[in-house]
């Protein structure tokens, strides 16, 4: 499978047919694994992470999920391809400016992707919509298991798996949610549930991971800690927190429709209009809009099926997403332009609000 | 009291003390208030205790030894710099600096989670083979045939279960 028809084949993330879950719009897991008697990634010479790449797509190309995937080097892909993959969330930011020897092989459906030489000699990812934290993890942990079946892994019985970073030690697992916050954002309580997350061992991020900022009112939760608790716990736990989340989120938006529906109703309704008619519009500005258009369709404000509409263009209009729609080069501003348009035709067919209902759902 | 806190990343006077309790475990960081801010601490999109911890523990006070990974090469002064470790086998030769530090940063210091049975099982049957063929040359120069013949032996029953998981997929 080439690049070119993965990026226009849909995704888990875009598929009209998948998302389901009013406040967790994906669940990611991710595995770090390492070679065992091979220096890690940012240590290893060109010619050794050369090796480790070679070994990996191979042993990758020999698995189930694998079976057809795209299985490609990072210095074949071009800037746009990289930057499609980053907003799919199926590279990190950080494997699509490796230099030498870095690689990603990803399935089909682009439920599974595997960067090889990131920080670690692999990282593996399995990525499902909505909230599916045990989903996930079978799957991940079925390509772990038949992948262990052909390459050595640097275990310690004490340390567990052995990675770059002491901060990965143990399971190497990584679990996270996006969740879509807008009400706590809104009745400005982000604050106080970061605090609580943070003392519960979970940590809170933007859209795109580490430093990213939070726009259209997402958030990424994920463990902070890997080692002394099995994979099982750690999801357990993490689950655990994302349910009261979820819970403080629901309470948020009862009391917002209670004690200041115009207010809200207000917001939605100009989201509605501006997406229907702006000419131009940056890609945080559309997704402060969709996301608000989200909120609505929770509040029933909008009929469950336009869930996915909304979800396909958190996606795709990105900039990556909306410069690949295009033939030349695009300056921001034109962009700007062409996300507009993208947004008016789409949001032309879409339903109209009806704001009737109390909105209680 | 005591003289005041050092800023845990640039020793600067520490205004901003952090504490998270995690599983009845204390995890305290120190940070001046320039730091802090640099770090995110005071964003509430959320920063990594972890990482704080993790760089708070590189500190350039800290003492340095002359250890070296015979693996890789790979130096104290190097963790410090880069935070990450060298090859899997750094972790044997830094254990001395990697244990107190796991303290801090996770919830247990012992590893309770999976287990790569496949991989450790080959492992096992690699190392055995490699002691074999050692006895077995050593029979063969003190010439102890009866030995090496029986060394001889095992060794091939081995090479054949190797073989055998090996195409068992």
């Amino acid at each position: 499978m080439t690049i070119a028809s993965l990026l226009s084949t849909p995704s888990e993330l875009t598929d009209t047919a998948s998302s389901k879950c009013a406040i967790v719009l994906m669940t990611r897991i991710r595995l770090a694994r390492n070679l065992a008697g091979r220096s890690f990634p940012g240590w290893a010479r060109d010619p050794q992470r050369a090796e480790v790449l070679e070994i990996c797509r191979e042993a990758l190309g020999g698995t189930a999920p694998m079976k057809r995937s795209v299985n490609t080097t990072v210095s074949e892909l071009t800037d746009l391809q990289k930057q499609i993959l980053v907003e799919r969330h199926l590279i990190s930011r950080e494997l699509s400016g490796a230099k030498q020897g870095a690689g990603v092989v990803i399935n089909k459906d682009q439920t599974v992707s595997v960067m090889i030489n990131e920080e670690d000699h692999l990282r593996i990812q399995v990525l499902r919509a909505g909230f599916q934290l045990k989903k996930a993890w079978n799957v991940i942990n079925a390509l772990d298991s038949e992948l262990e079946e052909r390459l050595d892994y640097a275990y310690s019985p004490k340390l567990g798996y052995l990675t770059a970073c002491p901060t990965n030690l143990g399971t190497g697992l990584r679990a996270s949610a996006m969740m879509h916050l807008p009400a706590l954002v809104i009745s400005s309580q982000m604050e106080k549930v970061v605090r609580a997350v943070n003392q519960l061992g979970m940590v809170v991020r933007g859209l795109f991971g580490e430093g990213s900022d939070a726009s259209g009112s997402i958030f990424q939760i994920s463990n902070q800690t890997t080692l002394g608790e099995s994979e099982e716990e750690i999801i357990k736990r993490l689950g655990s927190v994302l349910e009261s989340i979820i819970e403080h989120e629901l309470n948020a938006r009862a009391r917002l429709v209670e004690t200041d529906a115009p207010k809200l109703y207000d917001k939605i309704g100009r989201a509605y209009g501006i997406l229907q008619n702006s000419h131009l519009l940056t890609s945080t500005e559309a997704m402060n809009l969709l996301s608000l258009l989200r909120l609505g369709i929770d509040l029933n404000i909008f009929p469950e099926s336009s869930r996915a509409v909304i979800d396909r263009l958190f996606i795709e209009t990105q900039p990556g997403h909306i410069q690949n729609s295009a033939r030349h080069d695009l300056e921001s501003i034109q962009r700007d332009v062409l996300r507009a348009d993208k947004l008016r035709t789409e949001f032309a067919a879409f339903a109209k609000p009806v704001f009737t209902s109390n909105g209680q759902n | 009291m005591a003289s005041p806190l050092k800023c845990d990343l640039c020793s600067n006077p520490a205004t901003v003390h952090l504490t998270q309790i995690v599983n009845n475990k204390v995890h305290k960081v120190d940070l001046c208030e320039s730091c802090a801010q640099a770090k995110g601490v005071t964003d509430p999109s959320g920063f990594s205790l972890a990482d704080l911890l993790l760089k708070a523990s590189l500190n350039p006070e800290s003492p340095v030894t002359g250890v070296r990974c015979e693996q890789c090469g790979f130096t104290q002064n190097d963790f410090k710099k880069h935070g990450r470790f060298g090859c899997p086998q750094c972790y044997q030769a830094f254990s001395g600096l990697v244990e107190p530090m796991l303290d801090n940063m996770h919830k247990g210091t012992a590893h309770t989670g999976k287990v790569p049975q496949k991989s450790l099982e080959r492992k096992t049957l690699h190392d055995r083979l490699g002691e074999l063929e050692l006895n077995l040359d050593d029979a063969v120069k003190t010439e102890r045939f009866e030995d090496a013949a029986r060394y001889r032996d095992e060794i091939t029953q081995l090479k054949q279960a190797f073989e055998q998981s090996k195409s068992a997929h």
